[in-house]
């Protein structure tokens, strides 16, 4: 089982989510987030006085999946949240030691 | 027009037989209805305009502090006005020069005054005394809470309730003798104050200024960021503002006249080309047209036309509302950081600023040629002069008496909250209550 994080452009989670529907995946986690890479910060001005925040809003999902669906899952949020510019984002994948439905007790695939 | 004849033709046919003593005069209804409909909505200005608009600027850790302090100090200011603020700005005895230039005296704790008392309007009209009292009252309650703009953020509540009895002792009476009471300094001088530029907002600014130069900058300013916390709260403040400001400079007209009806124009298109001006400015800045941009626009238009309201046509009026923007803008966006002042809200950079535009300006639009409803009897040089010395002597009256009633605060209770209150905000710390949960 792999876990993956994706962080990207918070308007572009309804595509993501849509697509991911799209190959099955059932669930997600999302959460609204903050962070910089590359792509500077933004400034902001009152009255003449420039506050330059280097901390953007981003959004992150977290999907838990089986090894076969995983680098499917990888392809589709890379194409979809894509806008070629800079700051669209990265996609982490991690292995997943184990995974259990807490209502049934269910564990390893059978809970995902 | 028509029921003033009957009256008229009554009050004649009753004194006609005997020669009765002349008849108290009678405040005409509609002229009184407006004037209770101006003075509350100068209250509007102040609770909840002032309120949020200064409120919104603040970060949110501060934002029931800003908004208590003027509240409390418009209150505050009310009671005094009672008591002896009346008497001395427009009491019933009237000094001799020099003390008459400054101050009057009598009808103390309003001593005198029944609900059958009038007072004079520019014309041969009165109005009910209790609603010019009560019209005067918000001025005074108004101007005391402006300047905690420049302070917001580190001045301690206890500091405010003790400076804004001496400031307004020391300082707004006397300013509001001298420019609107008969025989007060400017008024003889023929100074020019529709509204109260010279004695709202000059003296609010520099007092503003003086106050926040002895409770010194915010900790982390300039450095750390301090946005605003809610530019929407300060958007509906700055809409109430406007919407109050009609009746602040309509209602300076004393009666429901043409002359309320040039200052209720004025109003309307110098703000509008305040508003707009200023956004435009920062489009050749180089930067967005911003929602405080426009906000600090309307005010600084409000700020500017309150001198002139009945004192300019409405397009010399939109003339100084496009220049009190550009003068604003380069005082708060660059003027300022180079002098290094905590001005926190802008106390001073806007209505400081704005108001000597405004009180300057005045003497320009006032000209006939200009479309002003001057008749051209005193030449602009010489006007001109009148409203500059109008201006200085706000200036130094406001600056000096502030000065004495900072230092007498801060040598006694202090001006200041400690590192620990001003960190956790003055909301939790003065009030023990957060804005928002």
């Amino acid at each position: 089982m792999k876990f993956i994080i994706a962080i990207i452009k918070p308007f572009k989670l309804d595509e993501v989510r849509e697509a991911l529907s799209g190959i099955g995946i059932a669930g997600m986690t999302v959460t609204e987030v903050k962070g910089f890479g590359r792509q500077k910060g933004q400034t902001e001005i009152y009255r003449g006085a420039e506050y330059s925040t280097n901390m953007l809003p981003k959004v992150k999902i977290e999907i838990a999946a089986s090894d076969e669906v995983a680098h499917k899952v990888i392809e589709t949020i890379q194409q979809t949240a894509n806008t070629q510019a800079i700051g669209d984002g990265k996609i982490f994948m991690l292995d997943l030691a184990s995974a259990t439905r807490i209502r049934t007790g269910e564990s390893g695939e059978n809970a995902l | 027009m028509k029921k003033s004849l009957i009256c008229a033709a009554t009050s004649l046919l009753a004194a006609s037989p005997a020669l009765a003593a002349p008849a108290a005069p009678v405040p005409n209804p509609g002229n009184n209805a407006w004037m209770m409909t101006a003075t509350v909505l100068v209250m509007l200005m102040i609770l909840p305009g002032l309120a949020l608009f200064y409120g919104g600027l603040t970060r949110s850790k501060n934002m029931l502090s800003t908004m208590t302090q003027i509240g409390a100090a418009a209150a505050l200011a009310m009671i005094i006005w009672v008591m002896w603020g009346f008497s001395l700005a427009f009491g019933d005895t009237v000094y001799d020069a020099p003390l008459g230039l400054f101050i009057s005296g009598g009808s103390y704790f309003l001593s005198g005054t029944d609900a059958s008392s009038t007072a004079a309007t520019f014309t041969d009209e009165v109005i009910s005394k209790y609603v010019f009292i009560s019209f005067q009252m918000t001025f005074a309650a108004i101007t005391a809470a402006l300047i905690l703009g420049a302070t917001a953020e580190r001045l301690k509540f206890s500091a405010v309730m003790a400076f804004v009895p001496i400031w307004l002792t020391i300082v707004y009476f006397p300013i509001a003798h001298m420019v609107w009471a008969s025989g007060g300094l400017l008024f003889e001088d023929g100074a020019l104050d529709f509204a109260g530029g010279t004695v709202v907002h000059i003296n609010a600014g520099v007092s503003g200024l003086v106050l926040a130069y002895l409770v010194g900058q915010r900790r982390g300013y300039p450095k750390e960021p301090m946005p605003p916390h809610s530019m929407t709260l300060t958007m509906v403040g700055t809409g109430l503002l406007w919407v109050g400001w009609f009746g602040f400079n309509a209602g300076s007209a004393l009666e429901a006249d043409g002359s309320a009806g040039l200052a209720m124009i004025n109003t309307f298109v110098a703000t509008a080309a305040g508003a707009l001006a200023w956004m435009v400015i920062e489009r050749l800045a180089g930067h967005k047209g911003s929602a405080l941009g426009f906000c600090s626009g309307v005010i600084a238009g409000l700020v500017a036309v309150t001198p002139a309201a009945g004192n300019s046509g409405p397009f010399g009026a939109i003339l100084l509302g496009i220049v009190s923007s550009a003068v604003c803008y380069v005082f708060v966006a660059s003027v300022k950081q180079k002098l290094g002042y905590d001005d926190a809200l802008d106390a001073f950079g806007i209505h400081g600023v704005g108001g000597i535009v405004g009180a300057i300006g005045t003497g320009i639009v006032y000209q006939p040629w200009i479309g002003g409803p001057g008749d051209g009897s005193t030449p602009l040089g010489a006007q001109l002069w009148v409203q500059i010395f109008s201006v200085l002597v706000t200036i130094a009256w406001a600056g000096i008496g502030t000065l004495v009633a900072g230092m007498i605060v801060k040598a006694t209770i202090g001006l200041r909250v400690g590192e620990e209150e001003e960190v956790n905000g003055l909301d939790i710390a003065e009030h023990g209550e957060r804005a928002y949960n």
